[in-house]
């Protein structure tokens, strides 16, 4: 049933489309909002400029179930930004095609951009952020600063869910970076993430939108949370918050990347534009309008100096960044969320 | 006409007549109903499409097993017939690397794997990765194959896994939404008590309705007698005020209330600027904040019946209940009271029903502890993409809700409901 109304939609979508338009222009798929504004100007209107193909634009708020059901109709979406659980699945499903990595290099970029079906194109982190206004003096510099409740009083965010928490817990008590998922495959370091995570849980507000870390920040709701970097950011650029974000801590970071669908009948200019956005001088110029990084490894060089500071691939950020293990929590997502919402109704 | 006319002017006329009269009769009634049933015939369409034909398919969700059985025809069927206990043998075993291979070619896998992960967290990794590295040919058996690909395909588990997948239905997602599991044996055993989730979350969603159920009342009932007995050029500007919710969007209201109940917000700072309170106390992201907001959203739905019960009594029974020398607690309660019984019970379930099944304002009001079956149905189909938990979890409210129905018209009478 449901199935045959998400065909249905989308045949009437595609439809509409090709009455509207006889032949197709490159179509380029990303999440809309500020980041899809930034990418136009970086991306999408120099591509038409360089080469003169037309560029028509969609968004969508991700999920593979989208895909899907544009694989199964006619052609509509050329080149999609997809998360990594997107590609993953999207991959093995084969809605998204392998890319030529013959053409692209797999030396050319961070090793966690590197996929059969996708190229990263930014990494976005979830990191601590504090308000430097309320720790006038001897801020919390690291995770075990973040559960030591004694030390800095208050109350802490985290995003709810397993997915993160989990992580920061195990740095919190120790754990190096690179051995924080050796560590969560085991029931052991499971048991160890939650009783760490017990030491905080009268101290625990849990966020559900992106939105709402640097208004519990600015609020006074929390002294300290994890946040996505470029709210962070965003909120001291555009609200004059004296946030701070302690890299040094340890983060969490994941790529966003480009993919092509596999039904797309413009395999080639889909190709040239992915060609054309993963080049270091193009990939550059997102972060003065958008705090991501750049995934080709040449770029970050290249960045701002004044902006480099705000993302994650910068060299003096990158080593204590941890890449999110999608592939992980695909495996494991439902259970630990399971026991993640039993652990706080306890 | 005519069946009419013969009746009237034969009073009395022979039997068979009276017989042709009834027929007629019959007919015409007959024909008027038939003519009454085909004008309701588009909202019955209506309501088979959109609830009893999604109700239906959720319901078959819930239980549906085909995934195995779909792809990997062969190996589905071999394991059916395989009776279980141990590593089935080289036959079976073979059948499914073969089957395995093909799905993988054909890229359809990916379901299979993501319904083994539903039962036990891994196993997609483990059919994926298997796949994968999986040769054309067998070195030695595919037993021996498998078994070096990864160590999980000599265990018993994994093979009783896929037996159970291969069967048409399931009992897998009812059974998790009960806290419940089977064992390695097919018994029917209780999930560990760290994951046990569901049973808490269903009573945890029927607590909190009820209290914004009685809440909506001790607040709704004064405030619907007050609306019913000032006269309209005043009651109106006030039932426009409790109606106003209505026109502002469910997300708004939410957000508002979180700026509202925050530490440092208005109310916060107001007590604490009173002296009542030393220092502010949290009044959102927990139970508080849920029961809050949701009754300010649920009030209207129990003014509204109430309101409109209360206008149809009229006042001269209480001034008699007191002129006939009750006071006035026994005149309300003897009097008033009973007769608003039908607007009660049409708030009270009103708000209850809509609250059962309420998502975004605990989700963004109330902590983790606070969040209702609704929000591990969104969470199942939009991040997870599991359609049997939905669907399960969706199944075990609608039962939770028809039983309470049940109970309800049996202790208040349903015919006595009054919704306006």
């Amino acid at each position: 049933m449901s199935v045959a109304l998400i065909r249905l939609a989308a045949l009437a979508g595609v439809a509409l489309i090709a009455s509207t338009a006889e032949a197709r222009d490159l179509t380029i798929v990303s999440f809309g909002g500020a980041y899809q504004d930034a990418q136009r100007e970086v991306y999408f209107a120099p591509f038409t400029e360089a080469t003169g193909a037309a560029v028509t634009e969609d968004s969508y708020n991700g999920g593979i179930g989208v895909l899907r059901a544009r694989a199964e109709g006619p052609p509509s979406w050329d080149v999609v930004q997809v998360e990594t659980d997107e590609l993953i699945l999207g991959c093995e499903e084969g809605v998204l095609v392998p890319l030529d990595w013959s053409v692209l290099g797999e030396d050319n970029f961070l090793p966690s951009a590197v996929h059969e079906c996708g190229v990263g194109t930014i990494v976005w982190a979830t990191v601590m952020g504090y308000d430097a206004d309320r720790f006038p003096d001897d801020p919390p510099s690291t995770w075990a600063d973040f559960f030591d409740v004694e030390a800095y009083p208050g109350m802490r965010g985290l995003r709810r869910g397993p997915r993160g928490a989990l992580e920061f817990a195990l740095m919190a008590d120790g754990v190096p970076v690179g051995e924080v998922y050796e560590v969560l495959a085991t029931e052991d370091g499971i048991d160890q993430a939650f009783a760490k995570l017990d030491t905080i849980k009268d101290n625990l507000i849990l966020w559900e939108a992106g939105a709402q870390p640097p208004q519990l920040l600015a609020a006074g709701d929390v002294v300290m949370t994890s946040a996505y970097n470029g709210r962070i950011t965003a909120a001291n650029e555009n609200e004059g918050r004296n946030f701070v974000i302690p890299w040094e801590a340890g983060f969490v970071y994941a790529v966003d990347y480009w993919t092509i669908m596999a039904n797309s009948d413009q395999q080639e200019a889909a190709m040239d534009f992915i060609l054309f956005a993963s080049d270091p001088d193009q990939q550059k110029l997102l972060p003065p309008h958008i705090p991501y990084g750049p995934t080709h490894v040449d770029a970050a060089g290249l960045v701002d100096p004044d902006v480099l500071p705000n993302i994650p691939t910068a060299p003096q950020n990158l080593p204590t960044g941890l890449f999110f293990d999608e592939d992980f929590w695909v495996d494991r997502y439902e259970s630990l969320n399971e026991r993640f919402s039993a652990w706080a109704a306890q | 006409m005519q069946a009419t006319a013969t009746a009237a002017g034969g009073l009395g006329s022979s039997k068979a007549e009276r017989t042709a009269l009834k027929k007629a009769l019959r007919r015409t009634e007959r024909r008027r109903q038939l003519w009454a049933f085909g004008l309701t015939l588009p909202l019955l369409a209506f309501l088979l499409a959109v609830f009893v034909v999604p109700i239906l398919g959720m319901l078959k969700l819930s239980v549906e097993n085909s995934e195995l059985a779909r792809t990997m025809p062969e190996a589905a069927e071999a394991l059916r017939a395989w009776e279980g206990g141990g590593v089935p043998l080289e036959p079976v075993v073979a059948t499914f690397a073969h089957d395995l291979r093909a799905a993988r070619d054909a890229r359809a896998l990916s379901p299979v794997a993501q319904r083994l992960n539903n039962a036990h967290a891994g196993d997609r990794s483990l059919i994926q990765g298997t796949a994968r590295r999986l040769p054309d040919a067998p070195d030695g058996s595919w037993t021996a194959t498998l078994a070096e690909i990864d160590a999980e395909w000599g265990e018993p588990r994994i093979w009783w896994s896929l037996k159970r997948a291969a069967e048409p239905w399931t009992d897998l997602y009812l059974l998790q939404s009960l806290d419940l599991q089977r064992d390695i044996d097919n018994e029917i055993v209780a999930t560990p008590s760290e994951r046990a989730l569901y049973r808490n979350v269903l009573a945890r969603t029927l607590w909190i309705s009820l209290a914004v159920t009685v809440l909506c009342f001790v607040i709704g009932y004064p405030l619907a007698y007050k609306l019913s007995t000032l006269p309209p050029r005043l009651a109106n500007p006030l039932m426009i005020l409790v109606l106003l919710p209505f026109w502002t969007s469910l997300l708004v209201r939410s957000a508002a209330w979180i700026v509202v109940l925050q530490r440092e917000g208005p109310i916060n700072e107001t007590l604490l600027w009173l002296g009542i309170l030393a220092e502010p106390v949290q009044l959102v992201f927990n139970r508080a904040g849920v029961l809050i907001a949701m009754t300010h959203i649920m009030l209207p739905f129990m003014v509204l019946p109430l309101v409109s019960v209360m206008k149809s009594i009229p006042k001269s029974h209480m001034q008699a209940a007191i002129g006939l020398g009750a006071p006035p607690l026994t005149a309300f309660s003897r009097v008033f009271l009973p007769q608003t019984r039908p607007g009660i019970g049409a708030g009270c379930l009103l708000v209850f029903i809509i609250s059962i099944g309420y998502y975004i304002t605990p989700a963004l009001v109330g902590g983790t502890a606070d969040q209702m079956i609704s929000y591990f149905v969104a969470f199942f189909t939009l991040q997870t993409v599991n359609w049997g938990m939905a669907a399960a979890l969706g199944s075990i409210l609608l039962v939770a809700v028809l039983a309470l129905y049940f109970v309800y018209a049996r202790l208040v009478g349903i015919d006595r409901l009054k919704l306006g």
